[in-house]
């Protein structure tokens, strides 16, 4: 009987091994649960050295030293000599709409036709499925905005945790932000017109872009004029979705580098009272004072950048999140990053701490302030009382390659999954080598 | 020399003279008259002029005697024959017309593709040219410029209005494109304006018109030039094989007229001269105007040049925030381009000055005048229009001085030449006179006395005339007056009444003989018209009074206006920035300089034996690691405190794409012709950044857009140096390959390139090298059957593509090849074994780990991403413990970047391996440093800290492989090419003179300069085909794959 037992047991480990489809979602959990000993980086700045968390459906309930535990009906993970994070957070991202990036476009769901598009939803399309996510998770990625892409307005974006069976399961916070594409206020030239010695477009792109900002304005004016009217003749899909704009129970995304991209934004907030969030933001270091004045916030793309400029000094792009932190910009820094599919995060973090924010300031660029961001900040970003348990224990410092190993990620309050299909086939082949 | 001539000599040489005008050769032309026949000879005498016969040589008073649409005689005492029109040129000056040495006056353009350019299109792989013709459209050395020639008035008459009288001229068009005819500017039968048929043959980097895939980069279009020299050479032996070539046939034909090529940059001008170099062609190159940046590698090329004097305009930077995205290199360049033909006048380079590239030729006198300004000599400048091309076209004895027998193309000008108040009046062409601006021919400026004969009797005005086309009339006051002379002819209107009010807006009642702008002028009524002759200084004609009745008049001459005092002419003062080598913000004006440099009390990671050594000093001398140890010590030595800090070697980067003109040659999926060497540009910003990040060496190579790519450079960061100065001297040469999804062209909807699969791409491997092995035994063969007594020659065509797989074929150069998946990667082993060499490297390589054991016993190393993945189909099974299982498997594994980006963070990428699948510390440094040196088969010089090897060191702030760590001093064969104090002096620099230029720039503009919008200067990335990023500003991520017909 025990060796059948064993018999069985390799044959499912194989399977597991075999097929990274075996990776389940967590069932939920809704008793007790104690992190108890380490080191506690609350997410708003605050280290607790030898800390216990409480856990109680789900919910953090108590945070600090000389917690007691319930032994009775509870886990109990030792964190001890290990570093304690809230999840982190992606801000923006085509998780789970875009699986196999290049030449297979039955995988690409994220950009869909036409120009104004802000009722169309990304969660629709999310595919909890997508071999990316668990990626995500083992490096303590825990919630991510999905978000759609393309036209002048690509449509909502909805925060998703990344334990879940399909898309509902998945909705963390649903059509949370509505994304607006600035127009380039610069031509870029035409490399095949260079190549080829043709003449290179002589549109004047100020002119273009201002005419395009015009139209935008347009829809949203009509959309508020239409939003007054307590009955309409005939529904206008378009304008019914941006109804959270005006009722401020939606915030408006603007991806925007350039600088005249982004100051035509604060005249967005000042038209129309959005709550409005930059995206890109390359060159927001440029206009801190007027971002902070305006209350805008910045979710910085992509933090592993070139200069945008030729003259730029090479590290602008490390050392823009501590501008914006001098300046009291609340800003999210985000891994864009096509290849190697957003995993990196904790990393685009180290490297603003490396160039000029405190480790703790850079954590909370991607947990607090990602998580305020996009509005989920009440129930999560951070670890204090109240909060959903979306925590993860690494072996060491997070922001550092060498040690952001991630033993646990709890979800909810539920421990989730660390495995996935690159740990599998990583076993596949350690064993197809005899190695350990 | 002339007035030195006996009086029996004069009157022998007037003897000769005569005879030559009284003796035209009487033949008949072929063209027959419709009308009766009107023969003239056309001799003039141009007398008391100053006559400039060339740059050395000016007589006065001299007389100038043409017939025939030749020059017959130049010089102080001619007789002057009778049957000859005298012009009397007393105070004016007679020159050599202008020679442009590059021009396509008359010759059509040949029409492009409509609807533009799609990539997307399916591959064309052979010419469309119908004829016996050779394979790539774009090689048209049969071109002709003789046969598509055709007199244009239109084109040449701007031209001649410069002073400009004969022209080289050809079809722009192509890479070699064929002959240019040299021709006058003269209004005439063809037959008669060409002066020589056949006067250059002509080459260029751009493929043009041409639709073929090949070449579809930089590097290719070297290569078919390469290849086709050789193929000309093998032509000659009549190959059964080729038939009839015409195009190789006529290459062959213009090997002996002047080579001009067209390469536009000052870089593009050393690739011309080293292809040139390597046939023994000297080149006359087509200069970009950025050549002063580089003006020392340029006159060693030996070469004359052809200038145009195209400057940049000012940018409008009016707009801050325009202005930020103008970068410095261009400003300096819109500041420093007018010296570019003084720098060559320095350098002691020979070269012509053209008017090609200019919008409107009227700017060329304008922009001459500005060289001037800028330090050019005007003695210069004449020979460059005049004696310099002709001399390079063999055409001197027809044009270019005033020589008797030479043809008669000469300018009269009212002064010297390059005065700024100076006019041409007319233009000669062979014979013929083209008024310019002949209305200056006398000076009409004056006072006169005009009287005006009506039915109530004469009425007298002083008329006082400022310029041809002013002139202010005055009675009791000076009145509103339109005045035009034009030589000939004399108009004027006026008003004879001052009228002080405001003219009705749409007043029609005096129907005045000009629209005035409402409220223009306030003194005004009814105009006085007249018309009429001017003869010498009596000027008479007819007219209207303001009643619309007939009137004569009469102006006479009283007397002459004083000479306008010339203000003197400020003498420009010059402040211009200084050149950078680079050519960049970051450039430097001096370049650093090799240093001994002791780094002290260092973590010193040896990537040796020792390990990591702790407290420990390094002495760097003569470019080598001198010693290693504690308590150094060396007095002359610079020290650097390295307390806290890591000093490792340089990392080296076996797979990027910076540092090159272009990456990717796909019009073929066989392409090892090419090589990345022949396209290095050394400007690249990325090598900078990548020295911030500790780089010091990188491994240049060809993209994977085919199956067999091309060939590789190893270069050193060493930022400044020319593109010779960045390669890694001495090593073993490396080509390209690349297996699977980009080589078939996933991406493409509609290829039709072979391969589309990969067991096509099997097949292509196999097919070049069975070529390869054919070829190899062939020339053996003929050197084997050369060698013999009486046997016939054999001749082997001399094969580029196939030398370099010969070469791998022997264990002389070695592959890298692109992989992701196992079958491919096992496929391509095989394939090396059954031909008997070896995969050196396989890069990206992320499918490794599945056949690590079978590339452990082929003997390759692997290459590749720390984690990237999913980013197409057949990285789906990537995983970020790739490295990790090579290396236990034992093979030697690097990290790469692929990405000018990434290539900052190596070290981070190193890291990832201690995370994915707990690899010690010191053997993921390695895999940044040691181990591409070991693949890159340098790891005897680079690679790792050891007594004896180059000093291609970083020190870092922290443990290399921190996050946190960044590199304070990184050198390249101990030359500090980056560190944390010389980028501070570049920041500054960088903010002090873009300041300085923007500043210029807006007093341009204020001062009403010329200025263009701001155009945004960008950076181009080149990629391998296989990621784009897009978070940049202006940065133009570009595969070059994307630019071949797909």
């Amino acid at each position: 009987m025990k060796n059948i037992t064993t018999l069985f047991t390799a044959i499912c480990i194989t399977l597991i091994s075999f097929a990274q489809d075996d990776v389940y979602p967590t069932q939920p959990y809704n008793g007790k649960l104690y992190i108890t000993n380490g080191t506690v980086h609350v997410g708003n700045g605050q280290v607790i050295e030898n800390a216990t968390i409480e856990v109680n459906n789900g919910k953090i309930i108590q945070v600090g030293q000389n917690i007691a535990i319930d032994q009775n009906h509870s886990k109990l993970i030792d964190a001890k000599g290990k570093q304690v994070y809230p999840g982190l957070i992606l801000a923006e991202t085509n998780l789970g709409l875009q699986e196999i990036a290049n030449g297979v476009r039955g995988s690409n769901d994220y950009q869909e036709l036409g120009d104004l598009n802000p009722n169309i939803r990304s969660i629709v399309a999310y595919n909890t499925d997508s071999k990316i996510i668990g990626t995500l998770r083992a490096n303590g990625i825990l919630l991510a905005s999905v978000t759609p892409q393309g036209g002048s307005i690509s449509g909502s974006s909805s925060v998703v945790q990344t334990d879940a069976w399909n898309w509902e399961d998945a909705a963390y916070k649903v059509d949370g932000a509505i994304h607006l594409n600035m127009p380039s206020f610069i031509n870029i030239p035409n490399r095949f017109a260079m190549y080829f010695g043709l003449p290179q477009d002589p549109s004047d792109p100020v002119k273009q872009a201002l005419e395009k900002v015009d139209q935008l304005k347009s829809f949203f004016r009509q959309a508020n004029a239409y939003l007054e009217e307590p009955t309409h003749q005939q529904t206008n899909l378009k304008f019914e979705a941006v109804r959270g704009l005006f009722d401020k129970k939606q915030k408006l995304f603007v991806h925007a580098n350039q600088v005249k991209q982004m100051l035509v934004a604060i005249d967005f907030v000042k038209e129309f009272g959005f709550d409005v969030v930059i995206v890109g933001g390359s060159e927001s270091f440029l206009i801190a004072d007027l971002l902070k004045q305006n209350h805008i916030a910045v979710i910085l793309e992509q933090m592993h950048e070139l200069p945008a400029t030729v003259d730029d000094d090479f590290d602008q792009p490390y050392k823009t999140p501590s501008q914006l932190q001098k300046a009291g910009v609340l800003f999210a820094i985000n891994d864009s990053h096509e290849e190697s599919r957003f995993r990196n995060l904790m990393f685009e973090a180290g490297t603003a701490a490396a160039y000029g924010l405190t480790k703790e300031e850079a954590l909370e660029a991607i947990t607090l302030n990602a998580a305020k961001v996009l509005g989920i900040d009440d129930r999560t970003g951070s670890i204090e009382v109240g909060k959903d348990a979306n925590i993860i224990i690494s072996e060491g410092d997070i922001l550092d390659m060498r040690s952001s190993i991630i033993s646990n990620a709890i979800i909810q309050g539920r421990e989730v999954s660390l495995q996935n299909k690159q740990t599998q086939l990583y076993e596949r082949y350690m064993h197809k080598y005899g190695l350990k | 020399m002339r007035n030195l001539l006996s009086a029996a000599s004069r009157k022998w040489a007037s003897l000769v003279l005569l005879f030559l005008i009284t003796h035209p050769t009487f033949a008949q032309p072929s063209f027959p008259i419709n009308g009766v026949a009107d023969p003239r000879t056309g001799t003039y005498a141009f007398t008391h002029a100053t006559i400039v016969k060339d740059g050395q040589a000016t007589l006065s008073d001299a007389t100038l005697l043409i017939s025939e649409g030749k020059i017959i005689a130049v010089d102080n005492h001619t007789t002057i024959p009778k049957g000859a029109v005298v012009v009397d040129c007393s105070g004016k000056y007679i020159y050599p017309s202008f020679i442009d040495i590059y021009s396509d006056y008359g010759i059509p353009i040949p029409e492009r593709q409509r609807g533009g350019f799609d990539y997307r299109a399916p591959a064309q792989f052979n010419s469309n040219t119908k004829g016996a013709y050779g394979w790539n459209q774009a090689i048209k050395p049969e071109t002709n410029g003789s046969k598509i020639f055709s007199v244009d008035d239109s084109k040449a008459k701007p031209l001649r209005d410069i002073g400009f009288g004969s022209v080289l001229t050809h079809q722009k068009d192509g890479i070699a494109r064929g002959t240019g005819v040299f021709v006058s500017l003269a209004d005439d039968k063809e037959n008669l304006v060409v002066i020589k048929e056949k006067a250059s043959a002509h080459y260029s980097f751009s493929k043009g018109t041409s639709t073929q895939s090949y070449p579809s980069s930089l590097m290719g279009v070297i290569a078919l030039l390469r290849q086709t020299y050789l193929d000309a050479q093998w032509y000659k032996s009549k190959p059964n094989k080729e038939g009839v070539n015409i195009s190789l046939q006529s290459w062959l034909e213009n090997q002996n007229l002047p080579q001009i090529f067209e390469a536009n940059d000052k870089w593009n001008d050393l690739r011309a001269d080293r292809i040139g170099k390597e046939f023994g062609v000297q080149y006359i190159i087509k200069a970009g105007g950025n050549e002063y940046q580089r003006i020392e590698d340029i006159a060693a090329t030996k070469d004359a040049y052809i200038l145009s004097l195209n400057y940049p305009l000012a940018m409008d930077l009016e707009d801050p925030n325009d202005a930020r995205f103008v970068s410095l290199a261009v400003m300096k360049h819109w500041e420093l381009a007018p010296t570019n033909p003084a720098s060559f006048e320095k350098a002691g380079i020979p070269f012509c000055l053209t008017t090609a590239d200019l919008k409107d030729p009227k700017q060329f006198i304008p922009n001459l005048r500005k060289a001037f300004d800028y330090g050019l000599s005007e003695a210069r400048a004449f020979d460059a229009l005049t004696k310099t091309p002709a001399t390079l076209l063999g055409v001197y004895d027809k044009v270019g001085s005033l020589d008797p027998g030479k043809l008669a193309n000469f300018l009269i000008t009212n002064g010297p030449i390059f005065n700024e108040k100076t006019v041409i009046l007319q233009n000669w062409v062979q014979g013929k006179k083209y008024g310019v601006n002949e209305e200056e021919w006398n000076n009409i400026k004056g006072t006169y006395s005009l009287t005006l004969n009506t039915t109530s009797g004469p009425t007298t005005y002083t008329l006082n005339v400022k310029s041809a086309n002013s002139a202010s009339l005055i009675s009791k006051d000076t009145l509103t007056s339109k005045f035009n002379y034009d030589g000939k002819m004399v108009k004027m209107s006026f008003s004879p009444t001052t009228v002080k009010k405001s003219i009705p807006h749409d007043s029609t009642a005096h129907a005045p003989s000009e629209k005035r702008k409402p409220g223009s002028d306030t003194k005004t009524g009814p105009y006085i018209l007249l018309s009429g002759v001017a003869n010498g200084s009596t000027w008479s004609g007819t007219g209207e009074d303001t009643l619309g009745n007939p009137l004569t008049w009469v102006a006479n001459f009283v007397k002459a206006a004083a000479p306008a005092i010339d203000s003197e002419k400020k003498k420009m003062v010059l402040t211009l920035g200084k050149v950078l080598y680079p050519f960049s913000g970051y450039g430097w004006e001096e370049l650093p300089k090799q240093e001994t440099i002791l780094i002290k009390n260092a973590t010193v990671w040896t990537n040796e034996q020792e390990g990591r050594l702790a407290n420990t000093d390094v002495l760097v001398k003569n470019g080598k690691i001198a010693q290693i140890g504690k308590n150094l010590s060396e007095p002359s030595a610079k020290t650097i405190d390295g307390t806290g800090k890591s000093l490792t070697a340089g990392i080296i980067d076996e797979h990027s794409h910076i540092a090159a003109a272009s990456i990717n040659e796909g019009g073929q999926s066989v392409t090892s012709e090419v090589r990345i060497a022949d396209n290095l540009n050394p400007e690249d910003p990325n090598i900078y950044r990548q020295l911030a990040g500790g780089v010091t060496s990188s491994h240049i190579l060809h993209g994977s857009a085919n199956t067999i790519g091309g060939q590789t450079q190893l270069i050193k960061l060493r930022w400044g140096q020319d593109d010779e100065g960045i390669k890694f001297k001495n090593w073993d040469p490396f080509i390209k390959f690349a297996l699977g999804e980009n080589v078939k062209r996933t991406t493409s909807q509609n290829n039709n390139r072979f391969p589309d699969t990969r067991m096509g791409v099997d097949q292509v491997l196999v097919d070049a090298f069975t070529r390869a092995k054919d070829y190899e035994n062939e020339w053996a063969k003929a050197e084997a059957n050369n060698k013999k007594k009486g046997a016939k020659r054999m001749v082997v065509r001399r094969d580029l593509e196939l030398d370099a797989l010969v070469e791998i074929l022997n264990k002389k150069r070695f592959i890298t090849c692109h992989s992701y998946v196992q079958s491919e990667i096992t496929d391509l082993i095989r394939v090396a074994d059954r031909f008997g060499f070896k995969v050196n490297t396989f890069t990206h390589i992320l499918e490794g780990y599945k056949v690590a054991d079978k590339m452990k016993e082929h003997g390759s190393s692997a290459s590749t991403f720390s984690d990237w993945w999913a980013y197409k189909m057949e990285v789906q099974d990537a995983i970020a413990y790739n490295a990790t299982i090579m290396q236990k498997v034992g093979l030697n594994v690097c990290i790469n970047s692929d990405d000018a980006e990434q290539a900052r963070r190596l070290n981070q990428e190193a890291a990832k391996s201690v995370k994915y699948g707990g690899m010690s510390e010191e053997d993921a440094w390695k895999m940044v440093t040691l181990n591409p040196a070991k693949a890159l088969h340098v790891s005897d010089r680079v690679g790792s800290i050891k007594v004896g090897k180059d000093a291609d060191l970083v020190l870092w702030s922290d443990n290399p492989l921190s996050i946190y760590a960044k590199p304070l001093v990184t050198m390249v064969d101990g030359t500090i090419y980056f560190d944390t104090q010389k980028d501070l002096d570049h920041r500054k620099y960088i903010s002090e003179e873009r300041n300085r230029l923007v500043q210029k720039m807006l007093s341009e503009k204020k001062s009403g300069g010329p200025t263009r919008p701001a155009s945004p200067s960008f950076q181009i990335l080149l990629g391998c085909g296989d990621h784009e990023r897009h978070n940049g500003l202006i940065t133009l991520e570009l595969n070059d794959d994307n630019l071949i017909e797909k």
